[in-house]
């Protein structure tokens, strides 16, 4: 798919990076199962541990110490995450084997645990790490809490880095400036305590956008985002949503014998009884104008304005119904409230006179009561 | 006083030529008519008017980056005003102006629109201050406005009529985008403006605008080349529906589309035909498209070359972009879901498609819920390219979650296999480690924001000290004091700023530096209650919130009383 040879370039360096590390945590892996592990083990665990610790390494030779300390810190670390690294080694095949060597020894997690607790001597001891390049180094240096004297730290931390470039060299002369009681005292092993934001608690300027996306984004986290299911209905009622969030429901209404239509709000009702109501206060007017035009001048206000009633049972002169998102009209009142306003599409006032001759979707069964309303009629 | 190396000077046509918002260095270019000032404190005008008094075109930028996350208070500065009252004392015959996070006031509008006879283009990034009566001021008076381009401004709406001030006899404009106003405008001056502007190619709507008159526009201009929707809701099986689609449909030259800031998403269909033709897509504000609809729409975009995008779009959807947008060079995904409500949006799953799927990426902004070492080694392996990366985990010091481990090695990889990166941004649980690799390997990096990162000092210095080509550095909560600032002071005059709030500097950290450095300005943005300014402050007292940029006109006298030069 992609153009590999832009990226032969780039990938043996990378892999090279992490190929070394490989080969060196190879090397440490292999001292470590074939040294004492169990000794090294029965060391963390006595007492405050940099102390004896501290005291034992402090006999042995640079790389070995290193080691050791390294291993200790491997050994202790796979022991508590194996569950971690083993269970995902298999499904990460080409990272696993870096990842496991690499990654297990900065397993802070558990070297958090409860392993290191500081003092003066341990952090002199891990200093020693933190200023070569691997990353056990570092992770020990987060964790030394107290003041340690930037005096100790070694010359023998240079040899350590074994594939340090030139620049390594210069960052190392900062490192040894780095260590001072201020910048120690920062570092906790309780990662959450300086640094964490809990996930819960709001932070100011978290997260890093700009407030302008802020008040979008919490208005649209409100409508969680619906999977459509190509269902029609849903769909609609989607769209509905969105249109009605902002702006209400409007629906035309037209109703025979008025030329001029209506639009009404559905979301301003929560029953047929009211929308009812509100139909016969729509049109109310209109119509009484509408027949009064249509009576050739004669006027016969005293009539007034007639309410327009019976709209959802058939009983009155004109008969409430709606057109559906599949395009079928329909009668207006045979769905819960909420199914009809998440699919009508548009109202229509008829004279219940007519309603036999139109085709009312799956509503033939009503035909007792048109007869009714047809007998009202007359 | 001229400690901008002549080299820099040289490739002045390289950065300006470049996006506005690639972090040049604060540098004042030579030649002609063009002047870049990242840093409007770092000079000021009449010493700017004084070297190039032929200048035409001036860009400033005011406010430090982290102003756009409220991390810095409304009125610390960035005031335009006296650039623009200046220039207009000298006689200058500016042409351009283009400010970022400025505050600009009403009055620096009004000055501005009747002091230069030939302005022509103003453009108004991330500013505020100012009303629609300013924007009044200038449609009435420049004459030969060609482009006003307003994006994602604090604007207080005064509901004038500012629109209807563009006299009859404004025929000049190519690019107007009022996107980012919150109020109505008058649709019938839009639509005249629209039809007696023959030249217009750029066109961005708020969400005042309704469909209906869209569609009127579109008729009249149908050679644009960049168009912003603003509400885009109807009814679509209504006529006027019909007739957008039909007016659409001639719209030929649209490559850049944005806005929906509403929607009705079965309208959508009808602008499949322009996605075909289109390089750049922003529906970062188009909260109301999601799902299905937001996926069909993407899937006719063959030739994207820029998305911006909510993460309701979630892995899925960017494995659709993935597969569907070849060309694709920047990535932007923002979050939707703020307040972790719940549906996970955007993991690593989809970064990592998309890498796989468009080799061409360069540029990346990417808010998700976790990242893993995994991944971005994958991507780095799979873009090498990228010149800005910017990664975004909602939780700040989430670990891999997969191996619970710092993300060190994540982005290690990625400094290591960009050799370009200019730009980086991280987040996640991170050890002083990824400091290290970012010392050793990013050679070209000129900025860098950090937040919740490292351990110790020696992460800060790791940069300091490795990336030979910083400009700004911005950190924020995180465990870096007094030695990582005061080892190397001499850094700072290579950089255009460094920001520092919530680590472990002291006051005489910064007192320390600032006397070491003259050419600096080290400001304490201090705004507890406690400010005593009679009583000596502790010097041992960590601060808040320090910001240091280096320039050549000392102290500013339009700080705030909470902002402490030191």
């Amino acid at each position: 798919m992609a153009d590999c040879s832009r990226k032969d370039e780039p990938c043996p360096q990378l892999l090279d990076l992490i190929s070394k590390d490989r080969e060196w945590l190879v090397r440490r892996d292999e001292q470590r199962r074939n040294g004492s592990s169990e000794d090294k083990k029965l060391e963390l665990r006595l007492g405050p541990p940099g102390q004896d610790w501290t005291i034992k390494d402090g006999t042995k030779n640079h790389s070995r110490e290193r080691d050791e300390s390294l291993l200790s810190l491997s050994y202790f670390s796979n022991k508590a995450s194996m569950n971690h690294s083993n269970s995902n080694s298999n499904s990460n095949p080409n990272i696993s084997g870096t990842k496991r060597g690499f990654l297990d020894t900065v397993d802070r997690k558990t070297i958090e645990d409860g392993w290191i607790t500081n003092n003066n001597n341990n952090g002199t001891q891990t200093q020693k790490f933190s200023s070569s390049e691997n990353t056990v180094g570092t992770a020990l240096s987060f964790l030394h809490k107290f003041p340690s004297t930037p005096q100790s730290l070694p010359v023998k931390a240079k040899e350590s880095s074994q594939h340090c470039c030139t620049k390594v060299v210069d960052l190392q002369n900062a490192e040894e400036k780095a260590f001072s009681p201020t910048s120690v005292n920062t570092a906790v092993p309780n990662s959450s305590q300086k640094r964490s934001a809990p996930a819960s608690a709001p932070v100011v300027g978290w997260p890093p956008i700009r407030s302008f996306r802020k008040n979008l984004a919490s208005s649209s986290s409100s409508k969680p985002p619906l999977e459509s299911q190509d269902v029609v209905s849903d769909k609609v009622a989607k769209e509905k949503q969105v249109e009605s969030c902002q702006k209400g429901l409007f629906v035309k209404i037209n109703m025979d014998g008025v030329p001029i239509g209506r639009k009404v709000d559905l979301k301003a009702y929560d029953s047929y009884e009211k929308l009812s109501s509100a139909v016969d206060e729509l049109f109310r007017g209109l119509l009484a104008a509408q027949i009064d035009s249509s009576a050739d001048g004669i006027q016969t206000k005293q009539e007034g304005e007639k309410a327009i009633t019976g709209l959802l049972d058939g009983s009155g002169e004109y008969t409430l119904v709606y057109e559906d998102n599949e395009g079928d009209r329909m009668l207006v009142g045979d769905v819960p409230w909420h199914m009809f306003v998440s699919t009508v599409k548009r109202l229509r006032v008829l004279k219940s006179s007519e309603l036999p001759t139109l085709c009312l979707g799956s509503k033939q069964e009503k035909t007792p009561l048109d007869a009714a309303a047809a007998a009202a009629l007359k | 006083m001229n400690y901008f190396p002549e080299e820099v000077l040289e490739h002045v046509f390289d950065f300006l030529t470049s996006d506005r918002d690639r972090n040049a260095v604060s540098l004042v270019c030579q030649s002609w008519y063009r002047v870049f000032i990242g840093n409007c404190y770092a000079i000021s005008a009449e010493r700017l008017i004084a070297r190039f008094p032929r200048v035409r075109s001036l860009t400033l930028k005011g406010k430090p980056h982290f102003a756009d996350f409220n991390l810095v208070p409304h009125d610390w500065g960035g005031f335009v005003y006296p650039w623009i009252e200046t220039m207009a004392k000298s006689g200058l015959n500016l042409e351009e102006l283009r400010l970022k996070r400025m505050v600009v006031s009403d009055d620096s509008l009004e000055l501005l629109s009747r002091s230069f006879v030939n302005f022509k283009s103003l453009v108004l990034v991330s500013c505020e201050g100012f009303t629609t009566d300013g924007l009044a001021a200038i449609a009435s008076n420049c004459r030969f406005l060609r482009e006003l381009d307003l994006q994602e401004n604090e604007v207080e709406d005064r509901r004038g009529q500012w629109l209807s001030c563009f006299p009859d006899s404004c025929t000049s404009l190519v690019s107007l985008n009022f996107a980012c106003l919150k109020g109505e405008v008058n649709l019938v001056a839009l639509e005249r403006l629209v039809t007696r502007c023959c030249n217009l190619r750029s066109l961005r709507l708020n969400h005042a605008v309704p469909l209906d008159t869209l569609q009127k526009i579109l008729v009249q201009a149908p050679h644009l080349v960049d168009l912003g929707i603003g509400s885009y809701v109807h009814d679509p099986d209504s006529e006027t529906y019909h007739k957008l689609k039909s007016a659409i449909q001639k719209c030929t030259s649209v490559r850049s589309l944005s806005g929906f800031l509403e929607v009705a998403p079965r309208c959508l269909a009808a602008i499949y035909q322009i996605c075909l033709n289109l390089t750049s897509l922003n529906l970062s504000y188009a909260a109301g498209i999601h799902g299905t609809e937001l996926i069909k729409l993407i899937r006719h975009c063959g030739r994207l070359q820029r998305l911006w995008i909510l993460d309701c779009i979630g892995d899925k959807g960017l494995g659709v972009v993935a597969s569907t947008c070849k060309e694709l060079q920047e990535l932007r995904v923002f979050p939707s879901d703020l307040y972790g409500v719940g549906h996970a949006a955007v993991t690593e799953e989809g970064l990592v498609a998309i890498s796989a799927g468009c080799p061409k990426l360069n540029s990346l902004l990417y808010f998700c819920h976790q990242m893993t070492n995994a991944a971005l080694i994958t991507v780095a392996k799979n873009c090498p390219n990228f010149t800005r990366f910017r990664l975004c985990t909602l939780n700040p010091t989430k670990p891999d979650p997969v191996t619970m481990q710092p993300l060190d090695d994540g982005f290690g990889a990625i400094v290591q296999s960009c050799k370009g990166l200019r730009r980086l941004s991280l987040t996640g649980l991170l050890t002083d480690q990824v400091f290290l690799y970012i010392g050793m390997y990013a050679e070209q990096l000129e900025m860098l924001s950090v937040a919740f990162a490292g351990d110790s000092d020696e992460g800060m210095l790791y940069v300091l000290n490795g990336c030979k080509k910083l400009k700004k550095l911005e950190i924020r909560d995180s465990p870096f004091g007094n030695v990582a600032l005061l080892t190397d002071v001499g850094k700072y005059e290579t950089m255009r700023s460094l920001w520092m709030s919530s680590c472990e500097v002291t006051l005489e950290g910064c007192k320390t530096v600032a006397k070491l450095m003259p050419r600096l300005n080290v400001e304490i943005i201090n705004e507890s209650e406690q400010v005593e300014v009679e009583a000596s402050p502790d010097d041992r007292q960590k601060v808040e919130k320090m910001y240091l940029y280096r320039t050549l006109v000392g102290p500013r006298r339009d700080a705030p009383d909470f902002v402490w030069t030191l």
